[in-house]
């Protein structure tokens, strides 16, 4: 695969190319015109973005990727969007946002009818990840469920444990996670080293960890349609 | 440093150690019930809350400050009963059917107890039922929380339960959790709606005043 241009939502907009750990989609060919696709996505799909743009050779679009701490910050989600969406539009015939709700709360869905922009269908990442309909039967198993996602998973101790303060103060385990039954880890890939971190993550939360391992669900079939030429694209999202 | 300075900073840092005590030997030094409340603890609950919204305070902080005033509260709501202060209103709040989350729910009880309220407190999960009964019984205020977009719908569905149960007029509806909007609030006949336990307390005197 070529490399492509690449951009972090806190880059200068344009025209700036850059590659970056973070966000490595932006798949264009050397002698590509400029894209007429974006992608904007949520920092904690960019590991997965690039799995999935990868092994289906998908090119011909930029991906530009926003800060992964939104994840745990989705009241910040949609003007983070709106202002990225803003220096962006008119720049690309299409744009799609790989975010879902988010916790949002249908604020980020009132940022892009504004711009005519779709996202991935579904509440929440557990919900593409799992499937809709999985998801749902998972949460009416046990509504007293964490999930845990690939992602979730190597950052556990950043996202969850530090950004809950258990480091500093412990004592609040029971607070947070006294409500919860088991931690499910719906797993992206399938790494026993991940498996092990999710182990000892529900440890560390004295509950029960049920691991399904469940790919990319709704991502992957969302991802290749809306980078397919547009008389071959069968839905979006 | 007096009696009730102690207590306040005590509060501020979430000392659930030291709050007791201090309450107990401002008590002892003859500080009324009603400054110790009033000075100390519900002062610095309105800074914590006021330090949430800058910033500076995030949830770990809020919750140990709000675990060090409930342990003062324990020693002094005794003296206060003695003393008859009253609450400032009878609030009674709930995760809704379907969602088990209560952190915010949590949060914003222990915000209002800092202001003054009485807290009744019927958990996670709560059937539309149990929160018609709960208004049966006589209640200021009913607070209602979700934190899944899939559980909103149990939000609606328990306002509509209190109207059909001809309830409506006899209480004071806030809503609040992450997916929760202003929009929202007031689409399901919501009397208000606060983004983060420091506004609900705002807001809950606001609704009784």
């Amino acid at each position: 695969m070529q490399s492509g241009r690449t951009r972090t939502a806190e880059m200068p907009p344009w025209p700036p190319i850059r590659q970056s750990a973070w966000c490595r989609g932006g798949v264009v060919p050397a002698d590509a015109a400029r894209p007429r696709v974006l992608i904007l996505a949520c920092g904690a799909l960019a590991r997965e973005l690039g799995v999935i743009i990868d092994r289906n050779g998908l090119a011909g679009f930029d991906v530009e990727c926003l800060p992964a701490r939104l994840h745990s910050r989705p009241e910040q989600i949609p003007g983070a969007v709106d202002r990225h969406l803003r220096r962006v539009v008119g720049r690309y015939e299409r744009i799609f946002v790989a975010y879902a709700d988010c916790g949002t709360g249908g604020r980020l869905d009132e940022v892009l009818a504004r711009y005519g922009v779709e996202r991935l269908t579904g509440a929440h990442c557990y919900q593409f990840y799992a499937g809709t309909d999985r998801f749902q039967a998972l949460h009416e198993e046990e509504p007293g469920t964490l999930y845990l996602t690939d992602y979730v998973v190597r950052h556990f101790d950043r996202l969850i444990w530090r950004g809950l303060g258990l480091d500093r103060h412990p004592e609040l385990l029971e607070d947070y996670f006294g409500n919860y039954r088991r931690v499910v880890y719906l797993a992206q890939t399938e790494n026993p080293a991940l498996t092990a971190q999710a182990e000892a993550a529900a440890d560390r939360l004295g509950l029960i960890l049920e691991h399904r391992y469940v790919g990319y669900g709704e991502l992957e079939p969302a991802l290749v349609d809306i980078t397919a030429p547009a008389e071959t694209r069968v839905a979006t999202a | 440093m007096d009696e009730i300075d102690e207590i306040y900073e005590a509060v501020l840092d979430g000392d659930m150690r030291a709050t007791p005590e201090y309450v107990q030997a401002a008590l002892d030094a003859g500080v009324s019930a009603s400054a110790i409340l009033q000075e100390g603890m519900i002062a610095a609950m309105n800074e914590v809350g006021r330090l949430f919204e800058e910033d500076e305070y995030f949830v770990p902080e809020m919750l140990i400050a709000a675990r060090a005033m409930k342990a003062g509260l324990s020693i002094l709501r005794p003296f206060l009963v003695d003393a008859g202060i009253e609450p400032v209103g009878k609030v009674v709040l709930g995760t809704v059917q379907g969602d088990m989350h209560d952190i915010g729910k949590n949060l914003v009880g222990m915000m209002l107890e800092g202001a003054g309220f009485e807290i009744v407190d019927l958990g996670t999960d709560v059937a539309p039922a149990q929160f018609v009964e709960a208004v049966r019984n006589g209640v200021d205020i009913l607070g209602l929380s979700a934190l899944l977009t899939t559980t909103l719908s149990s939000m609606e569905s328990t306002i509509k339960a209190i109207e059909e149960a001809g309830l409506r007029g006899a209480v004071k509806l806030m809503v609040g959790g992450a997916p929760v909007t202003d929009g929202y609030a007031r689409k399901i006949g919501a009397d208000g709606y606060a983004p983060d336990a420091s506004q609900a307390a705002t807001l809950a005197i606001s609704l009784i005043a």
